[in-house]
């Protein structure tokens, strides 16, 4: 892959927090690329660092952690070293913009939708409010909502619409990344494949390239067209959707696990599988690779070693001594 | 299967909604319909799944049941007795046999209260077990029960020292304490992480088993209504739309809604990143304040017909043991 194709490109990110009981390595050696016009999912259990990982590409990982190392390339330029200021002013949300979990919920409940949004767009752009205003109603429509809805306050609106109030609010600076955390969890079956579509198609049209967090497999297979797979703040594998979903299956024995745990509507299983025990401490995550202690097929190498990234084909990528030859 | 151990029939409850100036006057209510008279049986041993979006009722069914809420009207019969009213030294007896696992097990259980305390506090109330070892021994069984092995060493922890699954398998183990025969689950798994979710829901199916309990899974989630139920009711506005068994109810659904239901739900499947799926339904769901005339879900209907507007289908058989609420239900 050229480097002109990656409109992100993470090398090596990690990001501690210090906290009164130890370090955390929430994000441990993270490297990944997001191609232009792509959707990449990003999955794990609770507490695997998804989200620590997409804050860190905001640079607004919350004390007590830190980014501790690496680089993160926008259009080829490291953001790591760029001041609060300049981040504030170039990059966030011009740049990379995020809807945050839980956003929906997090809308003043005392201003109306215009005055809200008015705050953000004015609070960036120099323009009048009558400019500002159009621009409001312009990106309502554009998530498919009336225009009738910025003299409503958000109590009055159901979850659905609040998040695509989200979203177009993180739209409106004009960003090429959007990262989308956790959009669907919090809604019913039908509005989230609702939500799911909106996503897409703002993607086409808006030519977007999407981060989308989630640690339901199942939505990912809907969206992602690449996937990574997070385990306890280490990347376990890399692949594309055919190559995770398709016949061939997922190769790191994570996320098999995980992928047989999750239930499928159109198929009558007697069982479904799960993966015994809890995620670790990672305050002191396991030696060697880390899913070993949950891992059927272990061997003596894994409780020693870390297991490096290595690539099983082009594309796919695994960190599982079960696949390693030298 | 045999007797139903519980019978619901008409059940009705209404919330009344503040009046204005002009309606007081006119003497006129204003209801939230939150659950509009609904029947349906649970049998002795079986799973059954009430299915829907969130307000649709299926919580405050719930409750209902448990007893925390009086209805509004028609009947709850359990194990042949009517249970709709009753005093309070009854309801104890009631509470006794009729538990609750319910969703969120970082809120359900009291931060200062051992594992231990939180399944001796039933025993304690119900005046169970008269010596402190004999209530142990029902503690340390029940945690058995629930695959905590060994019980000592979860016994003594703080809900703070347990996972989420862990916790979720106290709560139910909670409920098995005073020997019910019948749960109701609400949501018992959709806060728990994917991985242990499947375990759980697991641990559940092997304690009814077991021990011959009846289940109520109260969820909003159908792939995991089908892995775990026997039969399912979906619920649409306080309505029951469509009801049978667990496989005809996702294979063969009958109802319009049922099949956007369907239709909607993701799958793991390789190959849809670039599609946009059709989901066969409009707008959004509204409120239970303002219930739509005729058959309540005419306006999101894609099929819908003059006569859907004017009348109220009611739920009929159209294959054994497969009811549809639908003027025109697809088979």
């Amino acid at each position: 892959m050229e480097d002109t194709d990656n409109i992100l490109k993470v090398e090596n990110l990690k990001i501690n927090f210090f906290t009164r009981k130890g370090i955390v390595y929430a994000v441990d050696d993270i490297s990944f690329s997001l191609k232009k016009g792509e959707t990449l999912g990003l999955v794990g259990e609770s507490g695997c660092g998804k989200t620590t990982t997409v804050l860190g590409l905001m640079k607004m990982v919350p004390t007590p952690g830190e980014i501790t190392g690496g680089r993160i390339l926008i259009g080829g330029k490291d953001i790591i070293p760029l001041s609060e200021n300049e981040m504030r002013q170039k990059v966030r949300w011009e740049k990379i913009s995020m809807v945050f979990q839980g956003a929906m919920n997090c809308l003043t409940p005392v201003y109306t939708i215009e005055k809200q949004m008015m705050e953000t767009i004015q609070e960036h752009k120099n323009i009048e409010r009558f400019q500002a205003k159009k621009c409001i109603i312009n990106y309502l429509n554009l998530v498919g909502l009336p225009e009738d809805i910025i003299r409503r306050y958000p109590h009055e609106l159901s979850g659905g619409m609040k998040q695509r109030i989200v979203i177009a609010t993180a739209l409106f600076l004009e960003p090429e990344i959007v990262i989308c955390d956790e959009p669907t969890t919090a809604l019913d079956v039908v509005v989230q494949a609702q939500i799911i579509n909106l996503i897409k198609r703002l993607k086409k049209k808006l030519g977007l390239s999407v981060i989308f967090i989630t640690h339901d497999l199942a939505t990912e297979a809907e969206v992602a067209d690449r996937l990574l797979v997070m385990y306890a703040g280490k990347l376990v594998e890399i692949g594309t959707n055919e190559q995770i979903y398709g016949n061939g299956g997922p190769v790191h024995p994570y996320t098999e696990k995980l992928l047989k745990a999750t239930p499928r509507l159109h198929e009558k299983v007697e069982e479904l599988s799960f993966i015994p025990g809890t995620p670790p401490d990672l305050v002191d995550p396991p030696s060697g690779c880390r899913f070993h202690p949950r891992c059927s097929e272990a061997m003596e190498r894994c409780k020693k070693d870390e297991p490096p990234l290595i690539e099983v084909e082009p594309e796919h990528q695994i960190a599982c001594w079960r696949n390693y030859h030298e | 299967m045999s007797e139903p151990i519980l019978k619901i029939e008409n059940l009705h409850k209404w919330f009344p909604l503040r009046r204005t100036i002009t309606q007081i006057l006119k003497g006129e209510h204003v209801w939230v319909k939150a659950v509009d008279g609904i029947t349906f049986n649970i049998n002795q041993g079986e799973i059954f799944g009430l299915v829907g979006e969130s307000g649709c009722g299926k919580t405050t069914t719930g409750k209902l049941l448990m007893k925390l809420l009086e209805p509004t009207d028609g009947k709850i019969i359990f194990k042949g007795k009517d249970v709709t009213h009753l005093e309070a030294n009854k309801l104890k007896e009631y509470r006794r046999n009729v538990q609750m696992v319910f969703q969120d097990p970082y809120a359900s259980m009291n931060p200062r209260f051992r594992a231990q305390d939180v399944l001796e506090e039933p025993l304690i109330i119900h005046q169970v077990g008269e010596t402190r070892a004999e209530r142990e021994k029902i503690v340390r069984r029940s945690l058995e029960e629930v695959r905590l092995i060994p019980p000592e060493e979860f016994m003594g922890r703080f809900p703070h020292m347990l996972s989420g699954g862990q916790r979720q398998r106290v709560a139910t183990a909670r409920t098995l304490v005073l020997s019910p025969s019948m749960i109701v689950a609400d949501e018992p798994v959709s806060m728990i992480d994917l991985s242990t979710r499947a375990e759980i829901l697991h641990m559940m199916k092997t304690v009814q088993r077991e021990l011959g309990l009846t289940y109520l899974y109260i969820t909003h989630d159908l792939s995991t209504a089908r892995y775990f139920t026997d039969r399912i009711a979906v619920m649409y506005l306080g309505k029951i739309i469509e009801m049978g068994g667990a496989d005809e109810i996702i294979d063969e659904a009958a109802h319009p809604y049922t099949r956007a239901l369907i239709a909607a739900v993701c799958e793991p499947i390789s190959g849809k990143s670039n599609t946009i799926k059709e989901i066969p339904i409009k707008g959004e769901i509204p409120s239970a304040a303002n219930i739509p005339s005729g058959c309540r879900f005419h306006p999101r209907c894609l099929y819908a017909k003059p006569q859907c507007q004017e009348e109220e289908p009611i739920l009929i058989e159209i294959e054994p043991g497969h009811m549809v609420a639908c003027h025109y239900p697809s088979v």
